[in-house]
């Protein structure tokens, strides 16, 4: 049996559906991210398990891994980030189109981990923006599907002029891109 | 050939600077001034009956209640047709710590000696190109020295007082010995 995701709350009639734009769009981009994998450790490992087939990660609309920011909606950070890869993560994160959402997979990369010393990154919020954390020491794969569907649940119900908006220019301006 | 005999052969050439020798878990190590780093390890390599060809490892060392000798160089020296191996030890002050660089000897010490700049802030002088290897270039310190914390003072989600920190201030080894002598 073909599943296939409802229909947004709307006026329905004979020959006609009516809702808002922000519904249609956002069902369609919710049930087509692509997920831009930057995996440094372990926790890339469980993500590998996610993506294959006993999880299967392609069931969400993510059959592509894209390997180029450019045409990548999510970014996963799943491990260590030392304070040397800081940077470039940041480059990967303005190198990707709008609208753009970061997930942090693991402890490491939500708060440095048990890697509390100088070389390591206390956390990929101290670059970039998350909108999603999955907690977990590595997480299990159900826990990073979890995730994925938060994401999904964001992109589903979010205004098109939200990254227009003045809030999110203020967090982009705290970060210091764009 | 026996630890003694590596000894009495080294000891032919350099009589006066062998300043210390130990073997622990039978391996043979000596302390010589920084000065005879290179000499001592080229009469190593070219020598008929060591053959000591092979640096396996070079690295630094801190100890900071040694006055004038804190930090330290450890080379680690390898023979592959003798089946000999020996390590090297020399120690310099913290206030000018300037060692001879080996690349010249051994073209695998460049980066060694650039990781061991990177932690400890030992000098090569004569090395190509002395500069940060693992660490970012903006750092501002030697990271392996141990006046500086190993834990990182941005983190934020740690209650200090459960990980042995107190407060939010990076407390120093200096402190800590302080602290440790009064108590």
């Amino acid at each position: 049996m073909v599943k296939i995701s409802q229909a947004p709350p709307g006026i329905e009639g004979p020959g006609f559906f009516a809702t808002s734009l922000d519904k249609v769009i956002g069902l369609a981009r919710a049930n087509s991210l692509w997920p831009l994998p930057f995996a440094t450790s372990c926790c890339g490992i469980e993500f590998m398990a996610t993506m294959g087939s006993n999880y299967d990660l392609a069931r969400f609309g993510m059959e592509r891994m894209s390997f180029s920011p450019r045409q990548a909606d999510i970014l996963l950070v799943a491990g260590t980030i030392s304070k040397k890869l800081g940077p470039v993560l940041r480059q990967v994160y303005e190198q990707m189109a709008e609208p753009k959402w970061v997930m942090s997979i693991g402890a490491c990369a939500s708060s440095g981990g048990i890697f509390d010393t100088y070389s390591v990154l206390q956390g990929i919020d101290k670059v970039i923006p998350v909108d999603v954390y999955v907690p977990g020491c590595p997480p299990r794969p159900e826990q990073i599907l979890d995730g994925v569907l938060k994401i999904q649940e964001l992109a589903k119900n979010e205004s098109l002029r939200h990254r227009n908006s003045s809030e999110y220019q203020a967090l982009m301006d705290q970060y210091k891109i764009g | 050939m026996t630890n003694q005999e590596i000894l009495d052969h080294i000891r032919t050439k350099f009589t006066d600077d062998i300043l210390s020798f130990d073997e622990p878990y039978g391996m043979l190590t000596i302390e010589i001034p920084p000065a005879k780093i290179t000499s001592l390890l080229e009469f190593l390599r070219d020598s008929e009956e060591l053959k000591m060809a092979f640096l396996t490892d070079l690295c630094g060392m801190h100890f900071p209640n040694q006055t004038d000798r804190e930090l330290g160089m450890v080379y680690m020296v390898h023979s592959w047709t003798k089946n000999l191996k020996m390590r090297i030890k020399s120690f310099v002050s913290i206030k000018s710590p300037k060692v001879p660089t080996i690349c010249n000897i051994y073209a695998a010490a460049n980066w060694m000696e650039r990781e061991t700049f990177d932690f400890y802030g030992i000098l090569f002088e004569g090395h190509p190109d002395l500069r940060r290897i693992m660490n970012v270039d903006e750092m501002d310190y030697f990271p392996q020295r141990k006046q500086y914390p190993l834990e990182d003072g941005t983190r934020t989600d740690k209650e200090d007082q459960y990980f042995g920190r107190e407060g939010n201030y990076i407390q120093t080894f200096d402190q800590r010995a302080d602290k440790q002598l009064n108590a």
